[in-house]
């Protein structure tokens, strides 16, 4: 297991201490999962929702949206002038 | 009159009495939190308002206002769940700073019952562990034994209410975390129906997993809370609409009629001789009440924790992904906006948290999701399949809670898999959908067992009826640490 690229994929800078200690615990959880495959699934579906529910709908109408709840959600914000709020280019190459 | 051991029924019919005020309730408790959590550290901020709440909850009752259920006592809130203006960080460093914009609908719902939310409660970082250990703040200590851990990952409100700081808390249990440290805590520990409690405004670990319920002392305690925070929430489409649960019907001490199931598969080899036969010991007194006990077999029971350390982390690795290092909390900056996202992550969680998150990026990356992912969602089908034959035959399983009793600080914490496995009787009902509840059933070397029954969905009476037969016949409920 390449922990170095697991970490690029979940966006986590480790330090080598980090992945050198996960990759010994990881590859031992890993062992232990594998037990799952002694068993035949072949014809067992997946178990995908954990209730019985078919798509809730509701009306296209806004609703819960508070302005006091979205001025205390902007003020977690890290970084913000007013109501914009403010991140790093997210394109390669740009500064701004 | 020792205000701290009061259960909520007890605190509820005193208030109704005008034998006490809620002042004096929450002021004792405070009383209480105030000596002994600088040494437990169970709770992690105390409410501001909690005595003038209590005093209005008093004006409102002096006028003979209807208050609600719940008027006028005292809960604590694990940190996972938001209540508006605290700061909730569920224990994680990257919520540093971090303020609810919102409130849980199960904190809006306690309030509507007159609760008094007196505090949050310390537990493992977003509720990944079986210590309270991975908490950013440190620690929560049993108040069995101050050298111990009090289980988790709700440990901080198993110890609150087993050090009397409350008569009941919330927690959330996505494989044990509130019936492990319930058990661990010598306290009652209520895991409802997935679907049975809304999950908005729970930080979410596993959603398919994860359902908020109570920690008390008794379980008609367990019962009030939950019918306060049960039911239907259009914020939650997972949640379902209730046939409505009469608590004092279920009041008999008599199980005549009733079948438990006892599956040879929790009662393995090797086990902790003294929580067998604690565990066995109650199945007895059961049986005195008049129920019937039948072996049954869940062979499946035994892939559980296997197939649950694929979908958990999965599930989790996704769920975490709004953890940006921007939108709230912990931010530290990069050169670009990748490196921001990486390294406020890094840094702002903590070790089992990275684990679970590189497990779930493994597990569900290209070429290994069929192997893993899909795998796991199979043997979750089989295991619930165990479930729904068992409960065709038997009312009620009945199993240990945990496999061991309370261990010491540090024991475990080093070695992930060692710890995962003292969830493995919790974990399967999580899986399958089930309810389930904890009940202390004796001590071994001074520390408390439990007993755990787990149910058919949308059955929580039938567990509230043995629980409560149970509660009625033995004491260890009563017992509380020096």
């Amino acid at each position: 297991m390449d922990i170095t690229h697991l970490a690029k994929l979940a966006r986590l800078a480790l330090t080598p201490e980090e992945i050198q200690s996960y990759q010994g615990q990881l590859g031992s959880i890993l062992q232990y999962v594998d037990t799952l495959q002694e068993l035949d699934t072949e014809q067992v579906p997946e178990l995908q929702h954990a209730i019985e529910v078919t798509n809730v709908f509701r009306l296209d109408v806004p609703e819960g949206c508070e302005m006091d709840v979205r001025e205390r959600s902007l003020k977690n914000f890290s970084n913000r002038s007013e109501d914009l709020l403010k991140v790093q280019a997210v394109f390669d190459g740009r500064t701004e | 009159m020792d205000i701290s051991s009061l259960t909520l029924t007890q605190a509820k019919s005193l208030l109704a009495d005008g034998d006490i005020t809620s002042e004096a309730l929450v002021s004792g408790h405070l009383k209480r939190i105030d000596e002994q959590n600088e040494n437990l550290h169970a709770l992690l901020g105390v409410s501001e308002q909690a005595l003038d709440e209590a005093r209005q909850a008093d004006t409102r009752r002096a006028k003979g206002e209807d208050g609600g259920v719940l008027a006028g006592i005292p809960i604590a809130i694990k940190d996972n769940i938001l209540v508006q203006g605290w700061e909730n960080t569920s224990c994680s460093q990257v919520l540093e700073g971090h303020r609810s914009a919102y409130s849980a609908t199960v904190v809006e719902r306690l309030k509507a019952a007159g609760a008094i939310l007196i505090g949050r409660t310390n537990m493992d970082e977003f509720a990944m562990g079986s210590s309270t250990e991975s908490s950013h703040f440190g620690p929560t200590k049993n108040p069995w034994d101050a050298e111990r851990v009090p289980g988790g990952s709700s440990g901080g409100s198993a110890a609150a209410v087993a050090a009397g700081f409350v008569p009941a808390a919330l927690g959330s249990d996505t494989g044990g975390s509130i019936r492990q440290p319930a058990s661990l805590c010598g306290v009652v520990g209520l895991k409802p129906t997935y679907g049975r409690v809304s999950r908005y405004g729970l930080m979410a670990m596993a959603s398919s997993l994860d359902q908020i319920g109570p920690i008390t002392r008794t379980v008609e305690d367990a019962a009030l809370v939950l019918q306060v925070i049960e039911g239907k929430d259009p914020r939650d489409a997972t949640s379902v609409e209730l046939q409505e649960t009469t608590i004092p019907e279920l009041m008999t001490d008599s199980l005549e009629g009733m079948t438990l199931g006892i599956p040879d598969e929790y009662f393995l080899e090797g086990m902790d001789d003294t929580i067998k036969s604690l565990v066995m010991d109650a199945v007895a007194q059961l049986k005195e009440r008049g129920a019937t006990v039948e072996k049954i077999s869940m062979p499946h029971a035994k892939y559980a924790l296997a197939a649950y350390y694929v979908l958990m982390p999965c599930e989790a690795s996704s769920n975490l992904g709004r953890f940006d290092g921007l939108r709230f909390g912990y931010h530290s900056s990069g050169n670009t906006l990748t490196e921001t996202y990486e390294r406020s992550r890094g840094e702002g969680f903590g070790s089992e948290v990275k684990r679970r998150i590189l497990l779930g990026s493994y597990a569900l990356s290209a070429g290994y999701y069929d192997a893993y992912y899909r795998k796991a969602l199979k043997v979750r089908t089989l295991i619930k399949r165990d479930f729904d034959d068992a409960l065709k035959r038997v009312d009620a399983i009945v199993t240990p809670t945990s496999p061991c009793v309370a261990w010491k600080l540090g024991e475990k914490f080093g070695d992930p898999l060692t710890m995962y496995l003292s969830d493995i009787y919790t974990i399967t009902a999580n899986l399958a959908t089930v309810p389930a509840i904890s009940l202390p059933c004796g001590f071994s070397e001074g520390l408390p067992v439990g007993l755990q029954l787990m149910g058919r969905p949308f059955d929580e009476q039938t567990l509230y009826r043995i629980g409560m037969a149970y509660q009625k016949v033995t004491d260890w409920h009563t017992r509380t640490p020096v």
